[in-house]
């Protein structure tokens, strides 16, 4: 929010203007935080499939001891 | 707080001024720099994690060029170029840039640690600082020599793209750093020849504003010439194949020849600046197509069409 309006009351035309553009920040700043949520879920799923580094490939394993 | 029209803030400001401050422009080519960088880069990365990257180098970008702005507001207001933008422009308070700029700073250098890497994370959080704080807090206003060090914070982004992949920094990353560092002395001294009015006008010392033309043009020959051979560095290390090599030849020497024609020569009044101008336009060419040559040159070693 930026400077007071003067001190004097808003009229109607300017309210309105006021509450628009708040609506559309509002709006723009709910999509980032939506898309934020779907991107720190993804990340947290794909980090906890992942395999770690060095582990054997699948199969491998039962292999050796066949 | 100071901008040009105070009385015009009334309003709270628009998402579109906020998205103005990330300069878009410029991060298009830290984008592409990035995803070059991390698809160049041997090893491989989950795609969600490879986006979360770019979009983490993306955003510090953004945050750092939001907080430059911040800085720069009454500087901004006396250029023709910037004038327009949001704080000079009177569309949004200073305070406001300033809380953006750190946001996105910390959110992208967090959300980097804590999917990708530390190292990542902090070369990151480094290149921030050095645009935000060493370039233009410190050394823009001080020395002639600001473009050649600013370039360092354009550089950034394919070094920490390839270290996402990679997770440790070695000799190929630092040579994309070092190709971008020598090219932006010559891609910017083209722009300030024929924008130096508007440096003179807010008192940065630009070097054809302090050091003269002449020098200016001598210096972008010679950085274009340092160009040729560093840019094909990677080639002659084995990092790359020969399409990489000989694509660097082509473009670089193109960029030499520019340079000599901007180089040898004496501006006269109302000359129009065609060969700055040409060598601006091409400068921006070359490095997209450098980096995309870098690319191609990877996919044609994974495919088995080079050794």
């Amino acid at each position: 929010m930026n400077q007071p309006f003067n001190d004097r009351p808003l009229t109607a035309a300017e309210t309105d203007a006021l509450r628009a553009r708040q609506r559309e920040r509002n709006k723009v700043m709910g999509l980032i935080l939506g898309f934020l949520v779907v991107l720190f879920f993804a990340i947290s799923i794909v980090k906890i499939t992942a395999k770690p580094e060095h582990a054997p490939a699948e199969g491998t394993e039962q292999a050796e001891h066949s | 707080m100071t901008t040009a029209n105070p009385q015009a803030l009334i309003m709270p400001a628009d998402w579109r001024d906020f998205f103005a401050l990330t300069k878009p422009g410029v991060m298009r080519l830290v984008i592409f720099t990035a995803v070059c960088g991390m698809l160049a880069a041997p090893g491989t990365i989950h795609p969600v994690l490879a986006f979360t990257a770019i979009l983490c180098i993306a955003v510090g970008a953004g945050g750092a060029a939001a907080l430059n702005q911040w800085w720069e507001a009454d500087l901004d207001a006396v250029m023709k170029r910037t004038a327009k933008r949001p704080i000079p422009g009177g569309r949004m308070d200073r305070t406001s840039a300033r809380d953006f700029g750190f946001a996105l700073s910390g959110i992208s250098v967090m959300t980097m640690g804590l999917a990708i890497s530390w190292l990542a994370a902090g070369i990151l959080a480094f290149s921030i600082f050095y645009y935000a704080y060493l370039y233009t807090v410190w050394l823009k206003p001080r020395t002639p020599q600001n473009i050649v060090i600013g370039g360092g914070a354009g550089a950034f982004p394919p070094l920490i793209g390839w270290i996402a992949v990679t997770g440790h920094i070695t000799w190929m990353p630092v040579l994309l750093f070092l190709i971008i560092f020598m090219w932006t002395p010559p891609h910017f001294w083209a722009l300030a020849l024929f924008v130096q009015i508007d440096y003179s006008k807010a008192g940065i010392p630009m070097m054809p504003v302090v050091a003269g033309e002449r020098s200016t043009r001598w210096q972008i020959l010679a950085y274009a010439a340092v160009l040729l051979p560093l840019s094909m560095t990677p080639w002659f290390i084995g990092g790359t194949g020969w399409i990489y090599g000989l694509s660097a030849l082509l473009l670089s020497g193109m960029f030499l020849w520019l340079s000599f024609k901007v180089g040898l020569r004496t501006s006269a009044p109302g000359d129009g600046m065609k060969p700055e101008k040409r060598l601006f336009a091409y400068s921006i060419f070359y490095l997209f197509i450098l980096f995309a040559m870098l690319v191609a040159d990877r996919f044609a070693t994974i495919l088995g069409l080079q050794a």
